[in-house]
């Protein structure tokens, strides 16, 4: 339960901010942490939790399996650093290229194929899978 | 006159029998009775009692602690029962539930995902060791949250200990 005390306050706050299906469970010398945040800002919060209870989040010891509560048809904010997000044919950057949305550009969910890669639609009618770390959900 | 003599050793035998029946049940009319409610009580399935003058002697394992005191509160309370010796074993807890989520083995469209995640971050260079992401290079406090954040997404576990903060 050693773990469980040293992130204890991050599971206080998730507990708190109502991360849905919130589990916790420790094996092997790491606590996996899973659930579904509310908000971009409650991911982001826990995140910065995380990153101050470990520096540099190197001790290896925690694997947060948060997502973002997003269901199809949710609006998704592209948060690449300045670049265009790729929209590809397959979900891997082996796929073809067939769309691209810009840095900030608002599109929207069609699916969340899996932890990696959703499914999304531009603005344009532009369809294909992009890399959900790219991908904010919007209230 | 043998008559008299009968008499009085029927009438001891009558006396030593019914003091007997005052003492109480007897020990295997007592360890009947427990055997009879624990086959309708669902605390004492798992336990044995054993009745000797009086004292019962629980052996056998409860499910918890509760379970073991409220086995001895009722054979105590039984008719015939003098005291119990309660030695029954409390079950070991149930295995604790399913890790809340499970890390990825590291098989090629998993490593084919990190490499997706991570090829827009400059200046890291990913391997794999065993069931681990091994990352070098030197990156920002930005980049390092969003390395982080994706990994956990594909529940890829990882060492980062060779990873410098610009």
């Amino acid at each position: 339960m050693a773990l469980q005390d040293k992130y204890a306050e991050l599971l206080q706050s998730a507990n708190a901010m109502g991360v849905a299906n919130l589990a916790v469970a420790e094996q092997d010398g790491v606590l996996h942490v899973s659930g579904t945040a509310k908000s971009t800002a409650d991911y982001d919060a826990l995140w910065a939790l995380y990153s101050r209870i470990d520096p540099n989040m190197a001790s290896g010891d925690l694997m947060m399996n948060i997502d973002i509560k997003a269901e199809a048809g949710a609006r998704l904010r592209v948060t690449t650093d300045s670049s265009n997000l790729n929209i590809r044919s397959t979900p891997s950057t082996e796929g073809d290229i067939v769309g691209k949305a810009a840095h900030g550009e608002v599109i929207t969910l069609v699916e969340k194929t899996d932890d990696s890669w959703w499914k999304v639609r531009t603005a344009d009618g532009e369809e294909g899978y992009a890399y959900a770390q790219y991908l904010s959900p919007e209230a | 006159m043998k008559l008299p003599k009968f008499f009085a050793a029927a009438v001891l035998v009558a006396a030593i029998s019914f003091s007997a029946c005052k003492s109480g049940p007897k020990d295997a009319d007592i360890q009947k009775a427990i055997e009879e409610k624990a086959k309708i009580t669902a605390e004492m399935s798992g336990i044995k009692v054993a009745v000797d003058k009086g004292v019962a002697t629980i052996t056998g394992e409860c499910k918890d602690a509760d379970c073991k005191a409220a086995c001895e509160k009722m054979i105590g309370g039984m008719e015939g029962v003098k005291s119990v010796v309660n030695n029954a074993t409390i079950a070991p807890p149930p295995p604790p539930p399913a890790p809340a989520s499970v890390t990825t083995m590291l098989d090629a469209a998993t490593m084919q995902k990190v490499k997706d995640g991570l090829k827009d971050i400059k200046g890291i260079i990913v391997d794999f060791a065993g069931d681990k992401a091994v990352l070098s290079g030197t990156i920002s406090k930005a980049d390092r949250m969003k390395i982080m954040q994706m990994l956990s997404a594909a529940k890829v576990k990882s060492d980062v200990s060779k990873l410098m903060d610009k």
